[in-house]
């Protein structure tokens, strides 16, 4: 387990900035709707959970933030003590959901004062099964602004293992529980955080011969979700740029397919090449600052980069056939990507300037949307051997293990910590689909909570 | 596997195009299109005579050619077969008849493969119409491409049926 220091700062979080939608540049009705219920049986009611609980799960209690003075706050309507219950919920629904805790909440759990935030009455945790203990405040600072401090004590050693605070603005509460679960996780696990973070996904409606898909957003939760256009135009295959002030993707707005890229904060959107060819397969560099696509000029399709800036673009396949995709390794340095040159599509690892390429997947079946694991570690892809299922293997093609057996799971999608991987399951005949996530070692599978039906799923990296 | 339900329909008024033989993938280019009866478009000059479509629809363009419209594809592949080459010289002897009318081929695939391979297979397939027809003297200039991957079925189901009839390329008059 890593050691991590004690910290104290207060980190302070940015608000979100506000988010506008277009298809053809109409502006998006206020339909922002917020699905995860901040309780404790919110998520888990509407999940499917497959994965079986490990015997040593450990025990964690989470209990009420005490608020310093119980006072009115735009995060809740019924003040700052009821705020400190719904971010000891967040915190619980987060470390349930992926199967190394077993959380109890708040709601069944006794309520410390203010006072006893930072020195534990013992004896009434001793008494309880749980392992360990979290504790925080809340604070309605004078300038408007929250400050939610988070504690974790290990029980048994009647000891402090770790804290932080953090300064929010009202309407940005969640943030605070996801860095506080970010900061528990990381501490019991030893592994990097990937609560406080958000997914671009397609959202779907309607019969399978004539589906709606729209461009939408949420956080790693669920909650904040909204739908970012109209539906008028079928978009697909979103990605966060790292910073997350845009969004790349495939929309038909003009009647083909071609990339846009969406700022976020402007509403703006702009094509990736100023060409009439169809683009597809957006993807970012890991430092943001150029993204690859794909193109297809008279039916052959092939792999180019270009800066995020414009300009000229690389092409870095040359072969006949479908060059698609590209993800970019942590360090910049190699690309995988799939093609079907040899008559199938299979995966391949060139040099980001596209030179030696060469095919990583013999496993006999097809190697499909190959993602490079943040951790640099393990590619993730879509094989198709019969059933399309979600597996992972080490760059060189090797250890190849599947991790999901759904009759079509496609397009696997990295937790910002490379430990737990997203994708989209269709469902036979219906055409139903719908996000899932399953960890590394294949356990603690389970269905997305969406207000619609979902695909795509493209999980962004910690939040800045 | 084909879906031949259709194509049967085709190769039976195109007798000619069975003298291709089953194995040829592309029809030599000096071969005449096989007869067809294509309607003119005189309109009814009967004041209670049936008004049928008229030229530059896609009713018009469907009732000249039936089932051509569309050729079908097998799994993963866009080669043009003796099959479908009969159905584009059917429509290439219509876009002569009709020199006026542009139109779009869609490049379409079945729900079993990955999205966006499919956007590019289906690129592929409508790119592979389009050079055959040109290949046969229709325009450039009047045929447009667009794939729609695997976001647009025809057939609904998930059995090998329906993937028959969903990889394929249509081609759909641009109306004005």
């Amino acid at each position: 387990m890593r050691i991590l220091l004690t910290i104290s700062a207060l980190v302070a979080l940015g608000a979100a900035p506000a988010l506008h939608a277009q298809d053809e540049g109409s502006p998006l009705p206020d339909e922002a709707t917020s699905t995860a219920q901040a309780d404790d049986q919110s998520g888990v009611g509407t999940e499917t959970v497959v994965g079986s609980l490990e015997g040593d799960d450990l025990e964690i209690a989470i209990a009420a933030f005490a608020p310093e003075r119980d006072v009115a706050t735009p995060a809740n309507a019924d003040g700052t003590r009821a705020l400190g219950v719904e971010l000891a919920r967040v915190i619980t629904a987060n470390l349930r959901n992926n199967g190394l805790f077993r959380p109890t909440g708040p709601d069944t759990l006794p309520r410390p004062d203010f006072g006893e935030i930072r020195a534990p009455s013992w004896g009434v945790w001793t008494s309880r099964d749980s392992e360990m203990l979290v504790q925080g405040y809340v604070q309605a600072r004078s300038d408007g602004q929250l400050v939610v401090g988070c504690y974790l004590f290990d029980v048994a050693l009647k000891e402090e293992l770790i804290r932080e605070g953090y300064v929010v603005t009202p309407s940005d509460w969640r943030r605070a529980a996801h860095k506080c679960s970010d900061l528990i996780y990381a501490r019991l696990t030893g592994e990097s955080p990937f609560f406080d973070s958000r997914i671009a996904y397609i959202a779907e409606t309607g019969p399978k011969d004539n589906r709606v898909k729209r461009l939408a957003v949420m956080d790693s939760d669920g909650a904040n979700h909204r739908f970012l256009t109209l539906g008028s135009a079928t978009a697909l295959t979103p990605r966060y740029s790292p910073d997350y002030s845009k969004i790349m993707y495939l929309s038909y707005v003009d009647g083909n397919p071609r990339i846009y890229v969406y700022d976020i904060d402007s509403g703006k959107q702009t094509l990736v090449t100023e060409n009439t060819n169809p683009t597809l397969a957006p993807r970012w560099a890991p430092n943001g600052n150029s993204i690859l696509y794909s193109m297809a000029v008279a039916g052959n399709t092939d792999i180019y980069r270009v800066s995020v800036n414009g300009g000229r673009a690389t092409r870095l396949t040359d072969t006949p056939g479908i060059d698609i995709g590209g993800s970019y390794s942590p360090d910049g340095r190699q690309i995988v990507f799939e093609s079907d040159r040899s008559g199938t599509q299979q995966c391949y690892v060139m040099n980001a300037d596209g030179s030696n390429q060469r095919r990583i997947s013999f496993f006999g079946g097809r190697c499909a949307t190959p993602e490079w694991s943040p951790r640099g570690d393990q590619i993730a892809f879509t094989r198709i051997a019969g059933d399309f299922n979600i597996a992972v293997m080490t760059p060189s093609g090797g250890s190849i293990r599947v991790l999901t057996n759904g009759w079509q799971d496609e397009a696997p999608t990295w937790a910002p910590n490379g430990r737990i991987i997203q994708f989209f399951r269709t469902t036979r005949n219906s055409g139903r689909s719908s996000l899932w996530q399953v960890d590394l070692t294949g356990r603690n599978e389970r269905r997305l909570p969406t207000p619609v039906d979902a695909s795509d799923p493209a999980w962004g990296p910690i939040r800045p | 596997m084909k879906f031949s339900a259709r194509k049967a329909a085709i190769l039976g008024v195109l007798s000619s195009a069975m003298a291709l033989g089953a194995c040829a993938k592309k029809a030599p280019e000096e071969l005449p299109p096989p007869p067809v009866s294509i309607p003119t478009s005189t309109p009814s000059t009967g004041p209670t005579g049936p008004v049928g479509p008229t030229v530059g629809t896609q009713g018009h363009f469907e009732q000249a050619v039936g089932s051509s419209t569309t050729i079908f594809f097998d799994t993963d592949r866009f080669n043009i077969d003796s099959t479908d080459a009969a159905a584009l010289q059917t429509q290439a002897q219509y876009f002569a008849q009709f020199p006026q009318v542009n139109f779009t081929i869609e490049g379409h695939t079945d729900e079993r493969g990955t999205r966006e391979y499919n956007v590019a297979l289906g690129e592929r397939r409508a790119n592979s119409a389009k050079n055959y027809l040109v290949s046969i003297g229709v325009s450039p200039d009047r045929i447009r491409t667009v794939s729609y991957g695997k976001e647009r079925p025809v057939a609904l189901a998930s059995n090998a049926a329906a993937w028959a009839q969903n990889r394929r390329a249509a081609s759909v008059i641009i109306s004005r």
